[in-house]
C-alpha cells in the first residue's frame, strides 16, 4: 500500500516554512537594495564584505566558534558524568532527577536567562551573599565568563539526554562479558562503553553546538553587550541596520559552516562505530 | 438541519443588527504601545459619536512597514522624526487644515513648531516630545553631570551604560565632538567610533543595552547611563530613594518629537480633524501627560505642572535645553558607513 501521501503536509510544510525562506536569504544574500528602492544583483559581493570592515566580523566569528567550542566541550563534561550516573541500574531514583533535568526547560529560556542577570549582576543574588561575608563584590554580570555559564545553563540538557538514552539502551551484557574476561572498571569504559557511546556523544555535541554557534539575546543580557556574536551582528542588519542583504550573506555563510562541522562529525560518527546505536 | 438554519437565521439578525448600528465615523487609529490614557478615547466617542479603533505599534519601523505595504487602513498615525519625514517625502500624509483644530493652532508651545523636517508643521501635530540626555545616581558621582565628558572619565570603571542604537548614540557622540548631529562625513564619524572603542579600552563602559538599563538604573547597577527622557522620567518614577536624575548635556543633545498624523488614503479627513484637536485639548493632553509621563507641547500642561516636576528636564526641557538639541534627519541611504563603524565599535 502506498503511504507517501502521508507525508504530504510536512513536505507543505517543508516548502513553505524552509525551502521558501532559504531562498529568500540566498536571494537576498547576492543582491543589494540601491537607493531608488530596487535590487541590483551583486554576486558575492556582500558574502566578500564578510571578511572587511577590519576584520570586524571575522573576529566575532572567531568569538562566536570559540565560545561554542568551549560551552560545547564544558557541558560534555559535566553532561556525561550525569548521564551515566542516570544511567546506571543501581541509582534508584534516576526518573525523579531525569525530569528535574528537563524541568528548566519546560520554562521559556528568555525567562530564565532573565533570572540568571538578577543573579549575576552587581547588587544580584550572588553579590549579597558574597558582600554580606565580607568578600569584595564580585564582577560577573558583562563578562565573557557571563555568556557562557549562560550558554552552558541553556543547552547542558541537550547534552545530557542523547547521551542518556544511549547509555540506558546499551546491552549490558556486553559489559558482563567484559568484566567476566577480567577487565577492571576503568579498563571496561574505556574500551566497552566510551565507544559504545560516541552516536550519543556526537549528537550530544550536535545539539549544543548548533544553537551555540548562533546564540544571541543570551550575550546581549548576560554579557551586557560587550561580547557581540555572530547572532547578534546579524540580529543588529535586519533589525536596525535595515541591511537584509548583509544579514542573509552573513547568515547563510553560518548555515555553510553549520554544514561542514555537521558533516565532519558525521564521518567522524560513520568510523568509529560503523553504523552506530540508537541515537536521540 | 434544523439547528443550523436557526443559526443562520441569528447571524442574519445580528449582521442587520450590527449593520444597522454602522451609522457612526470609525476612525482608525495607530500608535505605540502604552501611548494614551486609554480612557480618553472613550471620552471622544462620548463627546462626538465617533467610534474609535485602537490600533498599537511596538516600533516605528512595523508602523512603517505596515502603512506602506498597506497591511492595514489607518486615519491616524503617531510617527517620529525621521519616519515621519520618509512619510512626508513619499506623500503618504495629508495636510492638517488648523481651522479644524483651534486647540492644536492656539495650545502647543511656540518652540514646537518648527522642526526642520515640518517646517510649520503642515502635516503633523506634536503629541508627545523628549529629549536625549544621561540619566545617574547621584549618590554614585561626584558632581552634578553636565558634560558628555563625565562619559569618558576614567574614575569610573564599568559604571556607564551607552545606549544599543547605533543612530542615536553616534549622533549624540557628533554633537559631543561638535559636528552636525545628522553628519555622514566619514572622518567625522571615525572619529566618534575611535573615542566610542577608547571608551570601551578603558574599561568605563559596563554595557550596551536599551530596554534593560531603566532597570538596572533603579537597582543601582551602575552610575550613568545615556538615556530618552522618557525612559528616564519612567526610571526616576520607580526610584523610591530619589538618587537619580536626568541631564542633557551642555554640548547639545538630539530632541524629539512624536506627531499625530493624516494618511493620505484616509476617508474620514473631518473625524480625524476632530481627534486631533480633541487630543490638544488642555484637559485631555493633561490626562495623557499623567498617564505616560513624557514632556507634553500643550502650553497649559507645562504651565501647571507641579513644582517638582516643573524644574525636571526630562518632563520640561524648557527652551534653553531646547535651543541646543537638534533633530534626526531619515539618512536612509547613507546608513551603511553607520553600520560599518557601529560593527567596528560594538565588536
Amino acid at each position: 500500500m502506498k503511504r507517501s501521501y502521508f507525508s504530504a503536509p510536512y513536505a507543505v510544510w517543508m516548502v513553505v516554512f524552509t525551502i521558501f525562506p532559504i531562498v529568500f536569504v540566498g536571494l537576498y544574500a547576492i543582491t543589494t537594495r540601491r537607493a531608488d528602492g530596487n535590487d541590483l544583483y551583486t554576486g558575492l559581493a556582500n558574502i566578500g564584505n564578510i571578511f572587511g570592515n577590519e576584520g570586524t566580523y571575522m573576529k566575532v566569528l572567531w568569538r562566536s566558534l570559540s565560545l561554542a567550542l568551549q560551552c560545547t566541550a564544558i557541558c560534555l563534561l559535566l553532561g556525561y558524568p550525569c548521564a551515566y550516573f542516570l544511567a546506571s541500574k543501581d541509582f534508584a531514583k534516576h526518573k525523579t532527577l531525569y525530569v528535574l533535568i528537563l524541568l528548566p526547560m519546560w520554562m521559556n529560556f528568555l525567562l530564565r536567562t532573565y533570572a540568571s542577570m538578577g543573579l549575576l549582576e552587581r547588587n544580584g543574588v550572588i553579590n549579597s551573599i558574597v558582600t554580606a561575608l565580607g568578600f569584595k563584590r564580585l564582577e560577573l554580570i558583562g563578562t565573557q565568563g557571563a555568556v557562557l555559564y549562560g550558554m552552558v545553563y541553556n543547552y547542558l540538557p541537550f547534552m545530557i539526554l542523547p547521551i542518556h538514552t544511549v547509555l540506558k539502551k546499551m546491552d549490558q551484557r556486553v559489559i558482563e562479558a567484559a568484566q567476566d574476561l577480567g577487565a577492571n572498571p576503568v579498563r571496561v569504559f574505556y574500551k566497552v562503553t566510551l565507544p559504545l557511546s560516541i552516536p550519543g556523544i556526537i549528537s550530544g555535541i550536535t545539539m549544543v553546538f548548533m544553537p551555540s554557534v548562533t546564540t544571541f539575546a543570551i550575550s546581549g543580557l548576560l554579557g551586557s553587550g560587550n561580547f557581540m556574536l555572530i547572532g547578534d551582528v546579524i540580529e543588529t542588519q535586519f533589525m536596525s541596520a535595515n541591511n537584509w542583504n548583509f544579514g542573509s550573506a552573513l547568515s547563510l555563510f553560518m548555515t555553510v559552516l553549520i554544514l561542514i562541522s555537521i558533516g565532519l562529525l558525521n564521518r567522524m560518527d560513520k568510523s568509529k562505530t560503523g553504523n552506530g546505536g540508537g541515537k536521540w | 438541519m434544523k439547528k443550523l438554519s436557526c443559526m443562520l437565521a441569528l447571524v442574519l439578525a445580528l449582521a442587520t443588527l450590527t449593520g444597522g448600528m454602522a451609522f457612526a465615523t470609525t476612525l482608525t487609529v495607530y500608535n505605540s504601545y502604552d501611548y494614551i490614557d486609554e480612557d480618553v478615547l472613550e471620552q471622544f466617542t462620548k463627546e462626538t459619536g465617533i467610534e474609535v479603533e485602537y490600533v498599537m505599534f511596538t516600533r516605528q519601523e512595523e508602523m512603517y512597514t505596515q502603512i506602506t505595504t498597506g497591511g492595514g487602513k489607518y486615519d491616524i498615525i503617531f510617527p517620529s522624526d525621521y519616519i515621519l519625514e520618509r512619510l512626508i517625502k513619499e506623500e503618504r500624509l495629508q495636510e492638517i487644515d488648523y481651522e479644524q483644530c483651534p486647540n492644536a493652532k492656539e495650545n502647543i508651545l511656540d518652540s514646537m513648531w518648527n522642526s526642520d523636517y515640518d517646517p510649520g508643521n503642515v502635516y503633523s501635530v506634536p503629541y508627545m516630545w523628549g529629549t536625549m540626555g544621561i540619566l545617574y545616581n547621584t549618590e554614585m558621582v561626584e558632581d552634578e553631570i553636565t558634560s558628555w565628558d563625565s562619559l569618558f572619565d576614567s574614575t569610573y570603571q564599568r559604571d556607564v551604560f551607552m545606549l544599543d542604537s547605533m543612530r542615536d548614540m553616534m549622533g549624540l557622540m557628533l554633537v559631543y565632538l561638535g559636528y552636525d548631529i545628522n553628519s555622514t562625513d566619514e572622518a567625522e564619524l571615525a572619529e566618534v567610533r575611535d573615542l566610542l572603542i577608547k571608551q570601551k579600552d578603558d574599561n568605563i563602559v559596563q554595557g550596551y543595552l536599551v530596554d534593560e538599563v531603566k532597570d538596572k538604573m533603579v537597582g543601582g547597577e551602575a552610575a550613568m547611563a545615556v538615556m530618552w527622557s522618557g525612559d528616564a522620567m519612567y526610571a526616576m518614577d520607580l526610584d523610591e530613594d530619589g538618587v537619580l536624575a536626568y541631564s542633557v548635556p551642555e554640548e547639545g543633545s538630539n530632541v524629539w518629537i512624536d506627531a499625530m498624523c493624516v494618511l493620505s488614503n484616509s476617508e474620514n479627513y473631518e473625524a480625524a480633524m476632530q481627534f486631533i484637536d480633541f487630543m490638544c485639548r488642555p484637559d485631555i493632553a493633561k490626562r495623557n501627560y499623567d498617564y505616560i509621563h513624557y514632556a507634553s507641547p500643550i502650553k497649559q500642561v507645562v504651565e501647571t505642572l507641579p513644582e517638582e516636576e516643573a524644574e525636571n528636564v526630562a518632563v520640561n526641557p524648557g527652551d534653553e535645553v531646547l535651543e541646543r538639541c537638534y533633530f534626526f534627519h531619515d539618512l536612509m541611504d547613507d546608513m551603511d558607513i553607520y553600520n560599518t563603524y557601529w560593527m567596528q565599535i560594538r565588536s
